[in-house]
């Protein structure tokens, strides 16, 4: 079985690939694997708002419903837009293999 | 700062600092003038509390702006506080940004003086001040835990901590983790990870000030480097008694000479 695989894109361009397990956030990935770009100053509990990404075209569905906690963060962020997410709250399934996502210009 | 955060009036700003030294403060203090300090904090405090209603009724009664009161006063979830509910949230704003950020600026004042090899490797490049700002901060740890009430049982370590149990995370301890953080015993400014840290805490509940505080100890920094060539600790510092706070009574130190600044 694959393992699934994250791509970020960092403001600036480079990418890094990332093998994350499924149950996994696409937070814990970033930050386990010194992705730079992802804050996360709580830790991944959906409660700061430096975890920002934007979710590339085509694969915002596959990530799930924001819970109105998210959305109400999403509130405190820079540059929020309809393809927003805290990377806390995706949890990697093998659905999301081959998910693309690219980071704000800074997390606050 | 936290005046401007409330937009408190500036003439009388000092409130602040004594509120917040008498909130915290013990007996040894010398803050206290009779034995009864306990019914003179109390006090102090509703004087404080009686300050801030006035400031409330104004900004309650003004459209809404983007101080920390008037916050308070118009938003949902907060305009309805008693008045010992608005006293213990000011007291965290006040004490969380006072004395934590203090004792941390005097930590990397001596943290340089300890380590005159890091303050050489900042002082040929200042770009690595966040990240030195970060490892002083760490490094001080100006809180040494806070407390939690678990919600659920749960087993840590082989232990059970039950649901309801009262629980200290010691921020000091897992700072120095060397399990989680490679020679934490050491100052070394330019770490790989160097926000990796638990002294704002995590979750939930972690420190609200965060960003501020990081904000003004890298601001400290950036006027202390061109205008001070040397900032020398005269003697071992004197620590405050406290189980929570990590922090200093006094730390003489003397500025030999100063740089002169073109005028701004």
């Amino acid at each position: 079985m694959q393992v699934p695989k994250v791509t970020y894109i960092e403001h600036h361009g480079s990418e890094h690939v990332i093998e994350l397990k499924n149950g996994m956030s696409v937070r814990e990935g970033a930050v386990k694997n010194g992705v730079p770009g992802i804050d996360a100053d709580c830790g991944g509990a959906c409660a700061c708002a430096t975890c920002h990404v934007y979710v590339e075209d085509g694969w915002l569905e596959l990530t799930g419903a924001k819970t109105a906690m998210e959305t109400s963060m999403l509130d405190f962020a820079e540059n929020a837009q309809a393809n927003s997410r805290l990377s806390c709250q995706i949890k990697i399934t093998d659905d999301l293999d081959g998910l693309v996502v690219r980071m704000p210009e800074s997390q606050h | 700062m936290l005046a401007t955060l409330f937009d408190f009036p500036w003439d009388e700003r000092r409130k602040l600092t004594r509120w917040s030294d008498i909130a915290t403060a013990g007996p040894e203090s010398g803050l206290f003038l009779t034995d009864d300090y306990e019914t003179e904090r109390r006090m102090e405090l509703f004087g404080c509390v009686d300050y801030f209603t006035r400031l409330w009724n104004e900004r309650v009664n003004a459209p809404p702006k983007g101080d920390l009161v008037s916050l308070l006063a118009h938003g949902e979830a907060t305009r309805n506080m008693d008045r010992m509910e608005y006293l213990g949230n000011l007291l965290l704003l006040i004490i969380g940004g006072n004395d934590t950020t203090r004792n941390t600026m005097t930590g990397s004042i001596l943290a340089m003086n300890q380590n005159p090899d890091q303050l050489r490797k900042l002082r040929e490049n200042p770009s690595l001040i966040p990240s030195m700002v970060s490892e002083t901060i760490r490094w001080q740890t100006p809180l040494s835990n806070m407390r939690r009430t678990a919600t659920q049982d749960f087993k840590l370590g082989g232990k059970l901590i039950r649901k309801g149990d009262k629980v200290l995370i010691w921020y000091a301890s897992g700072n120095r983790d060397e399990k989680a953080i490679e020679n934490p015993e050491a100052y070394i400014i330019h770490r790989e990870r160097p926000r990796n840290h638990l002294s704002f805490g995590f979750g939930i509940h972690r420190c609200v000030g965060n960003r501020l505080a990081e904000l003004q100890l890298r601001i400290l920094w950036e006027e202390i480097l061109p205008r001070f060539p040397e900032i020398r600790v005269l003697e071992e510092p004197r620590r405050v008694p406290s189980v929570l706070i990590r922090g200093y009574a006094s730390m003489p130190v003397v500025i030999p000479s100063r740089n002169a600044m073109r005028a701004r």
